[in-house]
């Protein structure tokens, strides 16, 4: 059994079902994010996991303890909110302290442990501040003290990058999982932002409509989308319409062959989109890269290291990053070009999900 | 979850009956005026009462006065204030603050002792003098409500940006004042308004003090010399009140810089 | 010096708007308001509060301070102060408690508009209405007395209960200080945010733990604040008194009233002196309101 074990969870506000038969399995010292689109639900299933909702059906167990009746307060959880939450009326040393002093425990022991949490975050000089004279990045810090200071068995995280710039939101997610790992708690990070998820996590759980689209590490869930929901929203994704015919792994677009890695499923003459990452297609042949594309240049976009290039093909848009080299100057609008590919670098989304693709809804 | 809803729902239940109760009693007794029988027989003999129409009229005219003139010292302060002399905003809310520490009472005893007959500006010498010195009264009542509404109102909406645009359009500044910037705080200017319009209406202290015939005195003499005509006219005044409220969420809250009308703000707020 | 030049460009474009703004001249756009405020209300308390120092010639004298303590015009103060401080103190905790099952209270969510447009209304429905409706509903023949005396048999006269009493002006003054609490302290309670809650659940901590190390901390300026308002509110109030009562209650306001129409204290100059002793006491609480409020918004950035 895992340490922190959901099972069959689902939560309905009124008519309207907002999570529907959730199963996970958190091992100790795991870091999970769960990513998704707002109202996809995974807030809500944070706040069961917390406590502060009650599952309309199913099982929360922690260390096998059964915690899905228990009052928030008697769970021993950790917590970091959206809006840091900070209690304005304490200081940054009575904030963090504040879970050992209602626990009882000794000033002694609290000094210490504050001490030891403002070590860890390199606040320990913001002692005696209190939340309004520090940052949205200290005070976000701050709240992280707070929460592990009581030792708690599990740290939930709610958007907690959200309301920062994006340069610290950078930096923080870094140190959170420094933390994190110099720690081994078991973590649970709610996010939309999808490069967040994938820099930070352990393992990735892709929610929509209340349901789990897909469970994995970073890699699995970039690599290998299982949905076209998940294909569309993790990275960016151009998809080009193919016609398949006969078992082979071949189809062909606008007349071009392609090679796939795999057969695609299905028989006879049909229809299958074909789905490409941007770092995917090259504009020189290289070892393994059996296929091409051709096209015509409709716009690049300079990104510094690389040149995201639009180019028009017969099936469709497709977006290509190529990188920057000083020595040639990118293609410019207008220019035909050759876009080639590895079988391995293509997916065909056809029969594998019910979900749309959503090729921009990286936000 | 239940249980949790029980304990709100008694409080403002209770709220409720003791809020309730004092108007249904004074409606209840305003009816009473015949023996055995409901009747708007108490309403009919304060309407026919040629002192009630006098004295609410010229209070009327009193709180129209006090609101037009408020406005005009107000206003134009307030932008001046937020404009010119941003530093000088907090001398001037703790001035517009001061009736709020020194009771009415005080203020007109110091009027009648500053402005008498015999003094070097002899306001109560003559009876519009006396109506003039009312207002300005009136006017330092509602001070604390007027300039606070106003200048909430002004911080909602640019009016630095406001100006500049205005400027670069060649207008003047006269203009910019009373075709720009108070079209742009009307709702302020109106919850402002409405405040004083109450004061005004429910004053007896400094009308009664400058013996100026106003509807405030002339309740208090009735109410000391008949049993149902005050209730009848508590509820005509507590209905004015009702009406000034409906008036003001009516104008106030289509106008831009609304939020200075918080009641209509809050409701719209709510999905 | 090619380093230097940009910034000398900067300065000469600089002073370029100064002449528009005509600086020197602004100041008379004030002068209306000032005016306005030194002949209307700082001049007549000014002088008030200079009177109360002087003899009727003129000369210093604290005769006038030392006259106010007679035991008449001490009674009247301290009938005043606690008229004022149980009206206060009642309508601010009852005022708390509806404000707060309002807000907080997961009542249905027209409540609000409701309640608040309501306390608008009913918190200046004060003066002469509100005494006549008092009379109408707790007085000798009024509605709830007769109800209660029909029904249950229970004469609140006869078991000492007096409209025109202590008990009897609070009850009134509480129709418009608690609708002046739910209007000034439910922005502070729509401050108090939901996480703050959740945050010290999730720590451990119990709901009375919450309420005595968070929230009532955070609040304790404003609700301080809030009482000290309706202190000053009520201390100042004389229309519903008077109405109410006529002179036969004496507190100070309606002390001061007498004397202003009659000379009641045989004394011009003992006037001036009751008027000061109203102005320190509802200075006083408000300078501590301006002083608790400012508190509590430093913790609401």
């Amino acid at each position: 059994m895992s340490f922190l074990d959901i099972s069959g969870v689902s939560k309905s506000f009124g008519g309207n079902t907002v999570v529907r038969g959730f199963d996970l399995g958190v091992r100790r010292g795991e870091f999970i994010s769960f990513l998704g689109p707002s109202g996809c639900g995974k807030t809500t299933m944070l706040r069961m996991v917390a406590g502060f909702e009650q599952p309309s059906a199913g099982t929360i167990t922690i260390d096998g303890e059964d915690v899905t009746h228990r009052p928030p307060n008697a769970r021993r959880i950790g917590m970091v909110f959206q809006a840091y939450a900070l209690f304005p009326n304490m200081s940054v040393g009575d904030n963090v302290a504040f879970g050992l002093k209602v626990a009882g425990r000794p000033a002694a022991e609290r000094g210490r442990r504050v001490d030891e949490m403002l070590g860890l975050i390199k606040l320990a000089h913001l002692k005696d501040r209190y939340p309004y004279q520090l940052s949205g990045g200290q005070q976000q810090r701050v709240a992280l003290a707070r929460a592990l200071a009581p030792s708690p068995r599990v740290l939930l995280l709610d958007e907690p990058l959200s309301a920062l710039d994006a340069k610290i939101r950078v930096s923080l997610r870094t140190e959170i999982r420094a933390l994190q790992r110099e720690l081994g708690i078991t973590t649970i990070f709610v996010t939309h932002d999808q490069e967040e998820a994938l820099s930070i996590s352990d393992r990735i759980v892709v929610m929509s409509e209340g349901r789990i689209e897909q469970c994995g590490t970073p890699h699995e869930i970039y690599n290998r989308p299982r949905t076209r929901f998940v294909a569309g929203f993790v990275g960016t994704l151009s998809l080009v319409e193919a016609v398949a015919e006969g078992s082979g792994a071949t189809v062909s677009v606008a007349g071009q062959p392609v090679t796939l890695a795999e057969p695609v499923p299905g028989s006879g003459r049909r229809p299958v989109t074909l789905a490409f990452r941007p770092e995917a297609l090259k504009l020189d042949a290289g070892e393994n890269r059996v296929n091409a594309i051709r096209g015509t240049v409709e716009a690049a976009e300079f990104l510094g290291s690389v040149v995201r290039l639009r180019v028009a093909a017969p099936g469709g848009t497709l977006l290509a990053d190529v990188f920057n080299s000083p020595a040639a100057p990118p293609p410019a609008p207008g220019e035909p070009v050759t876009l080639h590919f590895a079988p391995g670098d293509v997916f065909a989304l056809d029969g594998e999900g019910a979900a749309p693709v959503q090729p921009m809804a990286a936000e | 979850m239940s249980g949790a809803r029980l304990g709100p729902w008694i409080v403002v239940g209770l709220a409720a009956l003791y809020f309730v109760l004092p108007l249904v009693a004074t409606f209840e007794f305003s009816l009473s005026m015949l023996r055995g029988t409901w009747s708007f027989e108490a309403y009919r003999v304060v309407f026919a009462d040629p002192a009630f129409r006098q004295t609410f009229g010229f209070s009327v005219l009193a709180a129209l006065a006090t609101i037009v003139l408020g406005a005009l010292l107000v206003v134009p302060t307030a932008y001046w204030v937020r404009l010119r002399f941003p530093r000088l905003r907090a001398v001037i809310e703790f001035v517009t603050l001061l009736p709020l520490v020194i009771p009415a009472i005080v203020l007109v005893f110091g009027y009648l002792r500053l402005y008498n007959s015999s003094s070097w500006l002899p306001f109560t010498g003559s009876a519009w003098g006396t109506n003039l010195l009312l207002v300005f009264g009136y006017v330092v009542l509602s001070l604390p409500y007027m300039y606070r509404a106003v200048d909430t109102g002004m911080g909602a909406i640019d009016i630095r940006t406001l100006t500049e645009a205005a400027e670069s359009l060649g207008a003047r500044r006269r203009t910019i004042l009373f075709q720009v910037i108070l079209p742009n705080v009307r709702a302020a200017v109106l919850s402002g308004a409405f405040l004083s319009f109450a004061i005004v209406i429910g004053d007896f202290v400094i009308a009664g003090l400058l013996n100026r015939p106003a509807f405030g005195p002339y309740l208090a003499l009735i109410g000391q010399n008949r049993a149902y005509e005050p209730a009848a006219l508590a509820v005509v005044a507590f209905a004015a009140t009702w009406g000034c409220m409906a008036l003001l969420q009516l104008l106030g809250g289509r106008a831009p810089g609304a939020a200075a009308a918080p009641l209509r703000t809050r409701r719209k707020a709510i999905p | 010096m090619s380093t230097a030049s940009p910034a000398a460009g900067l300065a000469a474009i600089q002073p370029a708007p100064a002449p528009r703004r005509r600086l020197p001249l602004a100041w008379i756009g004030l002068v209306p308001f000032f005016l306005f405020a030194l002949l209307f209300l700082i001049g007549p308390t000014a002088h008030l509060v200079v009177g109360a120092f002087q003899t009727p010639e003129g000369g210093f004298t604290l005769d006038n301070i030392r006259g106010l303590f007679t035991p008449q015009i001490i009674a009247a103060y301290w009938i005043s102060i606690r008229v004022s401080a149980a009206s206060a103190l009642l309508g601010a905790v009852i005022g708390f408690f509806l404000a707060y099952a309002v807000v907080h209270g997961k009542l249905p969510p027209w409540l609000r508009p409701a309640v608040t447009t309501f306390s608008g209304v009913a918190s200046n429905f004060a003066g002469i209405p509100l005494a006549f409706a008092f009379i109408a509903t707790l007085g000798r023949v009024g509605l709830v007395t007769v109800f209660l005396n029909e029904t249950f048999g229970i004469s609140i006269y006869r078991m000492g209960f007096n409209l025109l009493s202590f008990w009897g002006l609070t009850i009134t003054y509480l129709y418009f200080q608690i609708p002046l609490m739910v209007l000034i302290i439910a922005p502070a309670l729509d401050g108090l945010k939901k996480e703050w809650r959740e945050a010290s659940a999730i720590l451990g901590a119990s709901s009375w733990q919450y309420w005595r190390m968070v929230a009532l901390p955070v609040l304790a300026p404003s609700l301080l604040g809030c009482f000290l308002l309706l202190f000053a509110n009520a201390f100042g109030a004389v229309a519903t008194a008077f109405a109410l009562t006529g002179s036969t209650l004496n507190i100070v306001p309606i002390l001061l009233y007498s004397q202003i129409r009659g000379d009641v204290l045989y004394n011009p100059q003992l006037g001036f002196a009751l008027a000061f002793g109203m102005i320190v006491i509802t200075g006083l609480s408000n300078v501590l309101y301006l002083v608790l409020r400012a508190r509590a918004e430093r913790w609401q950035r």
